[in-house]
């Protein structure tokens, strides 16, 4: 009894400093500028940009097979973030092209499923089972997750309307 | 500062435009009939948007409140005028983009009926707290054109032991002349009113910097101050921008403001003299700020002057009493250097227009821009030391963070560049348009954060969950067993008591 337990701890005790060790000698080196990069990204997995998540399209973006527009929730602040970052060609035309959007409940369609919420990366949809749902302006990155999901097409992205507060004077056309 | 300068006092920055305040300035102010209706928009001071409290069809009081502050920086909004809340809804704002803000409407019953006042006959005797609250109550803005909230900055200056106050009566505008109108008609007023801030703030002297080429106005409230040692009347140079808050503390005090700071943090605080008399109004009667005098001015206009006017009155009736002699070319809202060019007349006056500007073709004609030729004219006019063409230069290729390394955040968008410049290069356009690409890409940022801690948020919650349900069902699990060792063990039992007898 008391020789099973000893060897039983002794091995424990060894294999699991072997394990410790290999970790640290055998560690495989992530390339920190992926970090750096992903810790740019909005992080909310949408997959609009079309690679698995934040973290795949930040291995892209540092592999060159992606452009520093590649994600349409972070717009232009990003883009231009991720361009100084990398030294990439940066088009802004593409990212102005759609305008921030958000997504809006159809009332009179909405069956109250509960599936939207569950794709929702942010949490940005209030409902329960059978009652309307309603988004919450707020929260909302417009990734459009809960548009595909909706079996009744009670979801839909409007565009943000430009108010005062947010409006830019426009350039000058040039002399 | 050179010898010539020191000599005749006038600063080395600014410019020195035509003031064309003449002949509306001499004008006896007066009192606009009150219009049929009234648009008041929700948003006319720095900060969020009030809250209607009101309904449509809800009849309402002169000076009733109709909307609530929306948050800590903001105002409320008082009706103007009684009579009928007609609709809430959205109107033309007064602002360069013509898109709409939401507005109250009025239709005026005419009777014109005051609802309850509380005014106070000794302010001196409340608290200071007391003070910043009626005075947060009655809606008061600062009225030279910033309409930030004044009662938040008195706060701000009673945290920071304000030694000085400063009672801005610049007015460096041209065509501008409602705060000269202010200072010649209700000099005990705004007196009283800077008395009653300074007490507010807890300030020890309040020095009122009114510019030179307003002599009745020096002569009026140098007659109203006699009594008070500690309100100084202070006449400085007619050079523009003498009405920026900067270069007036640094003309009157010799301090000049940091950049990235406010102008409590050098021990003044700085107050507009339209703005001390609506605080007067408020406190000693319990008027809320619904009514200001506006100055209708501009080659378009037959009988320019300063008008009486509630708030919300529209732009098209102010001229329409004044008469034009022939259709305005431009529009603007407040001064012809730093004003708002509007889209139309059917937008209302706010708590912050000190003007409305009808020019004729001759004043509105815009001369075609230019290339730069480097000659440095807007650098020497900069009151705030920038080189406004290297900037421009920068925000032409788009490098707003380039313009950003050359002060951009520094500049008041005070228009000396663009006035001096003689390549007619529009560089405050260039400026606001790179201050707010700026302000967007700030705010996305932001945003990008907020989405961050909400996917964070998300994960902690799916996990906290998992680990619910995953309880939930061990506990299950514990009581199923429980209750079937009970059941064995009553079986057991009853097998020995049946074997026993």
């Amino acid at each position: 009894m008391i020789a099973a337990i000893l060897s039983l701890t002794l091995l424990g005790t060894l294999l699991g400093f072997g394990l410790g060790f290999a970790d640290r000698i055998f560690k495989v080196e992530s390339n920190p500028l992926i970090d750096e990069v992903a810790a740019l990204m909005p992080g909310s997995n949408c997959g609009q940009c079309g690679f698995p998540g934040c973290s795949g399209a930040a291995v892209a973006l540092v592999e060159g097979r992606a452009a520093a527009a590649v994600c349409p929730p972070g717009g232009k602040a990003l883009a231009s973030a991720l361009a100084a970052k990398l030294s990439l060609e940066l088009d802004l035309s593409k990212v102005a092209d759609r305008g921030p959007q958000i997504a809006s409940v159809a009332e009179d369609i909405c069956i109250g499923c509960c599936r939207c919420i569950k794709v929702c990366p942010t949490d940005a949809i209030l409902g329960a089972a059978k009652q309307i749902h309603n988004v919450i302006r707020e929260a909302c990155t417009g990734c459009g997750n809960c548009v595909e999901r909706c079996p009744t097409e009670a979801m839909t992205l409007q565009p943000i309307p430009l108010t005062v507060q947010h409006w830019v004077w426009p350039k000058p056309a040039l002399a | 500062m050179g010898l010539m300068e020191r000599l005749f006092k006038t600063p080395a920055w600014g410019v020195h435009p035509d003031d064309r305040k003449q002949p509306a300035a001499a004008v006896p102010l007066r009192v606009l009939p009150m219009p049929e209706r009234l648009y008041i928009p929700l948003l006319q001071h720095v900060g969020a948007p009030a809250r209607p409290v009101v309904l449509v069809g809800q009849p309402v009081l002169k000076g009733q409140l109709i909307a609530e502050p929306g948050g800590n920086i903001s105002a409320p909004i008082h009706a103007p005028t009684s009579g009928t809340v007609i609709a809430i809804g959205d109107l033309t704002a007064p602002h360069p983009s013509g898109l709409t803000l939401p507005a109250i409407t009025i239709a005026a019953d005419g009777a014109d009926r005051w609802a309850e006042l509380h005014g106070c006959d000794d302010p001196f005797a409340l608290a200071p707290e007391e003070i910043t609250r009626r005075t947060a109550a009655a809606g008061v803005v600062g009225l030279g054109g910033a309409t930030f909230p004044s009662a938040v900055k008195f706060s701000l200056g009673k945290r920071l032991d304000v030694g000085t106050l400063i009672v801005n009566g610049g007015e460096c505008e041209p065509y501008l002349s409602s705060d000269d109108r202010v200072m010649r008609d209700f000099a005990d007023a705004v007196v009283d009113g800077v008395r009653i801030v300074m007490h507010a703030i807890g300030a020890r002297q309040a020095l009122v910097g009114i510019e030179d080429n307003k002599p009745e106005a020096i002569a009026a409230m140098r007659r109203a101050t006699e009594a008070y040692a500690e309100v100084k009347v202070c006449p400085v140079p007619a050079r523009y921008p003498m009405g920026s808050d900067k270069q007036l503390i640094q003309t009157l005090t010799g301090r000049e403001v940091p950049a990235d700071a406010r102008a409590a943090e050098v021990g003044v605080l700085v107050h507009n003299v339209s703005t001390c008399a609506a605080v007067h109004r408020a406190i000693r009667k319990g008027i809320p700020l619904i009514e200001r005098i506006v100055t209708v001015n501009g080659g378009a206009v037959k009988n320019p002057g300063n008008l009486w006017a509630p708030i919300g009155t529209l732009i098209d009736d102010l001229l329409n009493f004044c008469g034009v002699v022939e259709a305005p070319a431009r529009l603007i809202l407040g001064g012809p250097m730093m004003g708002t060019p509007l889209p139309h007349g059917r937008t209302p006056i706010v708590k912050g227009a000190s003007g409305i500007l009808a020019f004729n073709a001759a004043e509105a004609a815009v001369p075609e821009a230019g290339p730069c030729i480097r000659c440095g004219s807007c650098a020497k006019a900069c009151p705030m030391g920038l080189l406004p063409m290297e900037m421009a230069a920068h925000i032409r290729a788009d490098s707003f963070k380039g313009a950003e390394r050359f002060g951009l955040a520094d500049c008041i968008a005070c228009g000396c560049c663009a006035y001096i410049c003689p390549a007619h290069i529009p560089l405050v356009q260039y400026f606001s348009h790179a201050k707010g690409e700026l302000s967007a890409q700030e705010r996305a940022s932001l945003r990008n954060d907020a989405t961050k801690r909400l996917v964070e948020a998300r994960a902690a919650r799916i996990e906290r969950e998992t680990q619910e349900k995953a309880a939930a069902a061990a506990r299950r699990k514990a009581e199923r067993d429980r209750a079937k060792a009970a059941a064995a063990a009553l079986s057991t039992t009853v097998t020995a008591e049946e074997i026993s007898s």
